[in-house]
This record gives structure tokens, sequence and C-alpha cells, in this order.
């Protein structure tokens, strides 16, 4: 029993002692955090400036990180979350576990106006349909698909950003005629996959002739496979945005570095990191500044964007509508 | 010990339940949830055992060179993770698949996975093997005598399917088919991929959506104490039918053919081992040549975390083992055992998911549930082995006490010694297999280790499944390529250890 | 009446190989050391077994292929004779009819198998309701009931204790007696041999090494018998 308040005695000094530098922990998703991602090289970035350190926690994907925030509370250690999506921000907001950001971003890129306080974008993309070039008659609206037999693999708005971006996309371009949209497509859906990284597996292997991912998905087997096979359907209703957002928590022991890092994430240290990595648009980088290949995208006429309060309102009927035009 | 288990089980529901605020009731979406877990668990365990008899009757009056290590390897698919099981099947049998390939060819229609009969087929792929595993053994402990003796009254087929494989079945069937029933109604990714769309929702999915999307604890709670109510009320329905039969007893005794026989039926066994071997064979056989040639490119992060894997394999079957092995005894000691084997059950029937999340929901105010991932994940795995691990070890340790019992008692062993002398030795096969599945079942799973752990500390499966997350699909089958390979060598080297060891 | 004729079987290293007569109605007892191949002389004479050479003949018939329910053999096993899941009388009337189709005459014969083995009204009980030696006599009256001219034992009695053993032998030397059975037994004592056979084979190796009458053996053992008295 002694030895045991000893040892505990003497790690509490050893710990204190180790701690000169103060320690920022971002929670975020895991493809951000891993080697290939953007994590490395903005963990390298920040520290070079900060002198502290800069530790990155992965929490599953972007739904499973809010779910985490809510499990731990008011005792969560991080200070950061960075990886929501606008649709899922008012929810985040709801938890009163953030604390507003008080910095005025600049320079933003964003093909929308930006005004939350709680949140700032770090990088976006447009939803899009996903095919082989040698896809004859690729349909250009949501209209043209659900008439043609074009087979479409998607995934489930209920465990998916993706899948819930996708239903946001038509509740915003077809408002009351979302149900009639969802009729149509439901024999064009070969399959509902809990993810994107099974969806877009499945359409790889040939299972499905679109998948629902992402205008920049072609910019990847481009850049680093070298291929051109692959290009996004644009429609004529316009895309939806996916906007990713990072917030610092209100209980965060380390409000300063919180902030430091938030203003960080805006400037072209991070950024230019993000294109390559993340396979999405930068939030705050001049369409001059990204890399070769990622002129040859897609690029749709309008972006569709439903507010925070908006998206969290139509949630849960369109969700309905959608279960129920596909269980027919 | 049996308690324990209780607690480890129910405990975290209790948790999950505690933590949640607001009303708790289930929604229409969850009947239907419910209504359809239950069709497809039930039509997945009927075809299994249902086509098991065939193969297995068949693997157990034929003899051919390979034998032994088609049977070892047949019981591949049960082993693997399910992700990966299911990239097979869809290479066979999917859109793009080499069935409907084949069909092309000949001119005939399209083969249609998904749906319901995707999920029940992917079902059969992963469970016939046990069902197989249990049915086979069954078959080879009846005494050679016996058919012997067949042969010598002149049996005719029919006379052997009356006074052998009758009795037989009526005393195993109802056990295997329960079991895999109650691995089928918490099954998650089969039935969302496979299943086409949202009217294919299961119990298990619904409590993922509760937790992730929704954060509705309560429903969540209520979803987990449902599955709970499947289990026992499945398990009361079997236990009425059945009679105790083990799964870890030898595989080596030699099979012996029947009295009667005929061509037809030596033809209808090839067809029957040919095409149960084709079936849970090809879709492993894609998933080799689509990842083989990605393994020697794979990142270093992929290569420690499966060494990491292994550990935590090693570690889960030896506390699933130490776990396993009093309760057994204990059981074997009570007039009334199947009530505490009943409860090592429910470890198969509660969700990973809900476990894991309570039990992130007990420690997290205790300690930083990332450091513990890697034990958490451990002892979860060794819960869910710990019925398969009875099943195999109860049996055995009735046997050895039978025999060895008296001795044990008249040279005055207890406790650790009669261990040691008694019973150790006897149970030498039983546990090689039982060992063996629960690294396996460790090394392959994809649940509790998502809700707590963090890249660079992450298992096998895991890295696997972000690979898949980042375009990376070339690098992800060549994990899974390696995790097949170290999961089947890890379930060989114990299996095959167990059976060197054992007595005659 | 049996004649074996040159019978060789190689088998995991170990070489059988005799030729030997049996005159109907000798009751041979065959000796050895476990491994000397008791068993698997007593399993090619069966037919569970296919000898690599030689002839088995019965009556001057080849029976060397014959299937082993066409042999006009009885065999008895050391245990597991009896299914567990069928009652006394089933199990003896699977001698005369594996699909237990009995006409009410196959019924009378069954009952009266099982009088004479002192089991009557025993017809109902499942096996495991029996002793040991209750189970051995249901085997013997499925014998009885199956009546074939030659018996084949693979030590039979050998589990039971030694006043039950010596009761089955007894029985089965008046069957003998009364049916005028050929027998061979396979046993690992001497004393039992000496109870029932007439006629006495030792096996070593695979080779039969004596091959007397009893009596004769008894008088003046030759040496390999020594060990064994």
């Amino acid at each position: 029993m002694r030895h045991t308040i000893i040892a505990a005695g003497l790690s509490v000094f050893a710990g204190a002692a180790l701690a000169q530098s103060p320690v920022l922990t971002v929670y975020t998703y895991d493809s951000f955090v891993a080697d290939w991602g953007p994590g490395p090289a903005i963990e390298q970035a920040f520290e070079a400036q900060c002198a502290c350190d800069l530790q990155f926690v992965g929490a599953g994907d972007g739904a499973a990180l809010l779910a985490r925030i809510r499990l731990e509370g008011a005792r969560t250690d991080a200070d950061i979350v960075l990886g929501l999506d606008t649709n899922l921000t008012a929810a985040a907001v709801e938890t009163g576990l953030f604390a507003p950001h008080g910095i005025v971003a600049q320079g933003l890129t964003l093909p929308v106006a930006w005004d939350d306080e709680t949140f700032l974008p770090y990088d976006w993309g447009y939803f899009a349909f996903v095919h082989d070039v040698e896809l004859e008659d690729a349909p250009a609206n949501f209209e043209a698909l659900a008439a043609s037999d074009v087979s479409i693999v998607i995934q489930d708005p209920r465990s998916s950003t993706p899948g819930l971006g996708l239903l946001m996309w038509v509740e915003a371009a077809y408002g009351d005629r979302a149900a009639e949209i969802w009729e149509g497509l439901a024999d064009n859906i070969v399959t509902v996959t809990p993810g994107w990284s099974e969806a877009y597996g499945l359409f790889l292997e040939g299972e499905a002739d679109m998948v629902l991912s992402y205008t920049t998905s072609p910019a990847y087997h481009l850049i680093a496979e070298e291929d051109a096979s692959k290009t996004a359907a644009a429609f004529s209703e316009g895309h939806y945005l996916q906007v990713e957002v990072a917030g610092m928590l209100a209980g965060t022991d380390q409000p300063e570095l919180a902030r430091a890092f938030l203003e960080f994430m805006l400037s072209p240290a991070f950024q230019e990191v993000i294109p390559t990595t993340n396979w999405m648009y930068p939030a705050a980088l001049p369409a001059d500044a990204l890399p070769d290949g990622f002129e040859t995208l897609v690029q749709p006429s309008q972006a569709l964007l439903l507010s925070p309060e908006a998206a969290a309102a139509a949630r849960n009927p369109a969700l309905e509508t959608w279960q129920r035009a596909l269980s027919r | 010990m049996a308690a324990l288990v209780c607690l480890a089980v129910l405990g975290p529901l209790g948790a999950v339940l505690w933590r949640a605020d607001g009303p708790i009731r289930l929604g229409a979406s969850d009947w239907s949830a419910i209504r359809f877990t239950l069709l497809q668990a039930a039509l997945s365990a009927l075809g299994s055992v249902v086509l098991a008899i065939p193969v297995a009757r068949a693997l157990a009056r034929r003899t051919f060179r390979g034998r032994q290590a088609l049977v070892t390897l047949m019981g591949a698919p049960f082993l693997l993770p399910v992700i990966v099981a299911v990239l097979g099947l869809l290479a066979i049998f999917g859109r793009a698949g080499w069935l409907n390939g084949a069909l092309g060819w000949i001119g005939a229609g399209d083969v249609q996975i998904y749906g319901l009969q995707g999920v029940v087929l992917a079902h059969v792929f992963l469970n016939l093997p046990l069902a197989v595993r249990l049915l086979l053994q069954d078959w080879l402990s009846i005494p050679s005598e016996r058919i012997r003796l067949a042969h010598a009254l002149g049996f005719s087929h029919a006379d052997m399917r009356r006074h052998f494989e009758w009795p037989l079945l009526r005393a195993t069937l109802p056990g295997a088919a329960l079991l895999i029933f109650l691995i089928c109604t918490t099954s998650f990714a089969v039935a969302l991929i496979l299943g086409g769309g949202p009217a294919a929702t299961t119990v298990e999915l619904a409590i993922y959506q509760a937790f992730r999307f929704d954060f509705d604890l309560g429903r969540a709670a209520l979803l987990g104490i449902v599955q709970v109510a499947i289990c026992v009320c499945a398990g009361l329905m079997a236990f009425g039918v059945t009679r105790r039969r083990d799964i870890g007893a030898g595989l080596d005794r030699a099979p012996m053919a029947w009295p009667g026989d005929t061509r037809g039926s030596r033809w209808g066994d090839t067809i029957a081992i040919t095409g149960a071997a084709l079936f849970l064979l090809l879709p492993l056989l894609a998933v080799v040549m689509q990842g083989l040639p990605a393994v020697s490119g794979l990142p270093g992060l992929v290569w420690a975390a499966a060494a990491r894997s292994i550990v935590l394999a090693l570690a889960s079957a030896a506390l699933a083992v130490s776990l396993a092995v009093p309760m057994a005894i204990f059981m074997v000691r009570l007039r009334r055992p199947a009530l505490v084997e009943g409860v090592a059950f429910l470890t198969i029937a509660v969700s990973p998911m809900v476990i894991g999340t309570g039990l992130f929901v007990l420690i997290f105010p205790v300690a930083d549930p990332v450091a513990l991932a890697l034990p958490v994940t451990g002892l979860v795995n060794a819960l869910i082995s710990l019925p398969f691990l009875l099943r195999a070890l109860v049996p055995a340790v009735q046997q050895a006490e039978a025999t060895q019992g008296r001795l044990a008692d008249a040279l005055g062993l207890r406790g650790l010694q009669r261990l040691r002398h008694a019973l150790l030795p006897r149970l030498s096969r039983p546990l090689g297999f039982g060992v063996g599945l629960a690294a396996a079942f460790s090394m392959g799973d994809l649940g509790v280790i998502a809700l707590f752990s963090t890249p660079g500390q992450g298992t096998l499966p895991l890295e696997m499944y972000r690979l898949m997350g980042s375009y990376r699909t070339d690098d992800a089958q060549g994990a899974a390529v390696l995790l097949m390979g170290l999961t089947l060598a890890l379930f060989w080297a114990f299996d095959r250890g167990g059976r060197l060891n054992a007595d005659a | 009446m049996l004649t074996l004729e040159d019978l060789s079987l190689s088998q995991d290293g170990f070489d059988l190989s005799l030729t030997a007569d049996i005159a109907r109605g000798d009751r041979v007892a065959l000796l050895g050391a476990s491994g000397s191949g008791k068993s698997t002389l007593l399993s090619l004479i069966a037919g569970f077994l296919s000898p690599d050479r030689g002839r088995i003949l019965c009556d001057g018939r080849d029976m060397t292929h014959a299937p082993v329910a066409a042999r006009p053999m009885s065999i008895l096993f050391q245990d597991s004779n009896l299914f567990p899941h069928l009652s006394v009388f089933d199990n003896v009337a699977l001698g005369l009819r594996p699909d237990l189709r009995l006409s009410a005459q196959d019924r009378v014969r069954v009952d009266d198998c099982l009088s004479r083995v002192d089991l009557h009204g025993f017809g109902d009980r499942r096996p495991s309701a029996l002793s040991g030696g209750q189970q051995a006599r249901v085997a013997l009256a499925r014998m009885l009931l199956r009546d074939r001219p030659i018996a084949l034992l693979d030590e039979p009695f050998a589990a039971l204790d030694p006043g039950l053993k010596t009761e089955m032998l007894a029985r089965m030397r008046e069957l003998c007696d009364e049916r005028g059975l050929t027998l061979v037994m396979a046993c690992h004592d001497l004393r039992d041999a000496e109870r029932l056979c007439d006629r006495l084979w030792l096996l070593e190796d695979g080779k039969l090494v004596v091959d007397a009458a009893m009596s004769d053996a008894l008088d003046k053992p030759p040496d390999l018998l020594r060990p064994w008295m």
C-alpha cells in the first residue's frame, strides 16, 4: 500500500516535470489522423509555430465524433472538435459544450457566405454521383436518373454523413416533391451501405454504375493513381455542399491555444495540405493555388446548402419520407 | 464466475440505460427491425443446419486425400471478420461477380443478391462451417462397433437413416440451430450491405443508429434489452429439445462407409462435399486473389496493427480460458448446468455496441478510455468467445471427472493439483480448439475497438477499415488477406496443438 | 467349414499372414497380446476388412469379398452392441429385420429369444436402464435370433465382473452345444478360453504360432504358451 502511494506521488512529480509544453487535444475523424491524411503534416506545421504539443484523437467518422463528445460531456479532454459538417452543427450547438470562436474569418473561398459564430469551416466539397467516364447516357439531373436504369449505390442517412447529405440534397432541390423523386430512385438503388467506404468499394468492384460521393473523388484517382477513368455527373438542380467545420469547446483549459489553432486552420500552412490528403476543396485557399488536376473536376452550376437549423428541422421528416419510399 | 459474466454483460446495459434521458420507447421502425431480425435469423439458422446435414454425413463416411485439410479449411468463413466475408461473397455472387459473369456467358438471367436472400446467403456462408462441424463431430463419436453392427445386420440406407441419423439429428440440430440463430440476431454489416435498403434493418443496426445519429441512449438500451429477451426465449425453446453435445472433440477418427452403399450415394456425397467446398472456399479465393498483390506494399502502420492484433488475440484467448475453465468445472458439479450456460449465451446475444458504450460510460469518469481501449476490447472479445469455449469444455470436463475423478479423490487431489493432473491433460483437445476459436474471433473483431481507439493504436481490422475509408481499396484488400492469413494461422496453431497433445 | 487360405494383410507396419482350417462345430479361442492381430483377424473373417492376398472359403464358397451381411456369421463386440435409442425388444428384433416391420410370428420369436436369456418382460426397457450383464444378454438374444452357423466374438465379456463373465461363458457354451455353432473368440485370458473353447490359436505379430487342441495345450503347453498360464 505504501509502495503505491509513493509510486503515485513520484509519477505526479514526473508528470509535472515533463509537461513543459501545453497540450492541445483535437478530436477528429479517423481518416484525418491517418498517416496518409492531413494530420501529420498539420501537426508538424502547427507545433513549429506554437511551442506546444498538438495531439489528435481519432473517433470514427463525423457522426461518431459528435456521439463521442456527447458521451464524454463536460468532462471531455478535447479542446477542439474538427470534422463535423453543417448537418450536425445544430445538434452540436444544442449540447451546450461549444464556445463561440470570436474570430472574424477572412479570405474564405466557399461558394456560400459564412456567418456561424461557433464553427469555422476548413474544407468543403460538392456531393455528386461518381461514375466511370465510359458510362453511356449519364443522367444530368435527379429526374433523368430516376427515369433511367442506371444503377446506384448510396449510403444510409442514419449512419453516414454523405447519406444524410444526399437526403438534404433532394430536400433542398425538390422540397415537397422529394417523395416522388425517392420513389423514382427506388429501382435504381442497388443497395444502401452503412458508410462511404463500403459504397465506394462496391462501386469500384463494379456492383453499381454510380456511387454517391464527392466531385473531388476523381481527383484522387487522377493524382494519386494517375487514373483518369472516373468522373462526376453534373446535375442541373445544383449540388449540395458538405462544409466541414471545427469548433472549440467551452470547457477547454487552453482557450488561447485553441483560438490560435482555429486561426492557423484558416492559414495557408494548413489549407495547402488539404487538397491532396483530404481530397476536398480547402475553405480559405484561392482556386489558382489548387494542385494540378483539380481544374478537371466538374463544377456545378449551383451550390445548395440548408442552414444548420433548417437541416436539423428537415432531418426527421425527410428520413421518414426516404424510408417509406424505399420500403415499398 | 457466472455472476461476473452476467454483470459484465448486463452492467453496461444498465449503464447505458442510466445515462439515457428522455422518454424511452420503441418506434414503429423498431418493430419492423425486430421482425426482420427474427425472420432473417430464423431462415439463416434453418438454411445452415439443413445444408449441413448432407455435408456432415458425406464427410463422416467418405475417405479421400486431403480430407482433413479440407475439413479445417472449410471452417474458415466462421472465423473471418464479417466485412472480409461479405466482400468475398460479393466477388462471387454480386452483380459484377463470377456467378453473374458465368450466367451471362451461357445467356441465363441475372442473380440478384441484394435483399433478404443476400442476408440469408451471407449468414449461411458464415455459419455453415459451425453447423457442419457440430454434426460431423457427433457422427464421428458414434462407436465404430455400432456401424460394424449395422453392416453385420444388413442395414439398408433407410435403416441407417432411421437408427443412426434421426436420433443424432434430433439430439444435435436444435442446439446448433439455436446457436446460429443467436449469432445472426446481432448481425449488422451483413444486413446493411446486402440488405438492399432500409426495409432490411436489424435490431443491431437500429442500436447503432440510436447511438450514432440520434444519441438516443434510452432507445438503444431498450433495444439491447429486446435482444436479451430474444436470447432468453430462443434459449428456453431449444434447451427443451436438445441434448448436450461438445464441440471441441476431435474430428480425427477415420470415417467409415455405410452398409448398403451404392454408386448413387457415392455420387451424392461427392456432390455435397464439392458443393460445400466451392461455396465456402471460392469467395475466400476471390479475396485472396484481389488482395495478395498488395500485401507486400502495405504501410508499416498496418504491420504494427497486425502485431498488436496478435498480442491482443492471445491475451483475449488467455482471459477467455481463465474464465471458461473454472466455469466449466463449476457447471459440471451443478444439477442444472443449463442455467449457467444460458448466461454465457447472453454474451453473444447482446450487442457488442451496447456493451462497448456501456463500458465507456462506466469507465470514462474514472479513467481515460483510449488508454484502456485494448484491455477493454480484449475483455469484450473474451466474453464473446465464452459460450463456444464452454460448449467445448463442459462435456470434456464431465468425461474427465467421470474417468479420473475418483482417482483424484482417492489420491486427495484438490484445486490446482486436481486441475493439473486429472483434468487438464484430458482437456487439451477441446482447450486447443476453444483457445484457437477465441483468438480467431478476437483477431477479426471490429466492434468495440472502433469506439475506444485512436489511430496509431488500432488493431488490424480497424486499420483495414480506415484504409477503405480513404480511397485506398487496394491496400485495404491487402490488409484483408493479411488478416485472413493470420486468423487462420492462429486458429490452426492452437487447434492442431490441442490435438497433438491430447491422449489418443 | 471355414478355410482361411494364405490370408495376408499389411496395415500400418503390421503384417498379418496365416493359413488355417476350422471344422464345423469347432470352438476356437484366439489368444494373443494386444497388437498381435486378434481383432484384425476377426475383422477379416467378418468382412470389415479386405485382405491383400488370400481367400476365405465357407463350405467351399469363396466369401473373400462378400459383404458383411451376406456371410453366415454373427458378431458380438466388447461393447456398443446395442442402440441406445431403441428398446430391448427392438434391439433384438433388429437381428431379424432392420426396418423393424415384424409379423406376429416374428414377434413371438423375439420374445422367445428374450426368455431364453432370462430377460422375459424386459422388452420395453432401454439399454441405459440395464446392467452390463443384462446388456450382454440382450446381445446374445439377438445372436440367437439370427441363428447363423458361425459366431465371432471380440473379447465380448471383458468388461463384466468375473462372476458375470463365468455366467455368460456358460450360456455361450450352452448355446453352442444346443445349436452346434462354430465359434471364433478373441480373448486374452486363458481361463476364459478354457471354459468355452476346445481349440487354441496363439497369434504373435500377425503369425499363427500355436494351433492345438485345448486339452493338449493345457497338458503339455508349448513354450510360447507358458507366459499365458
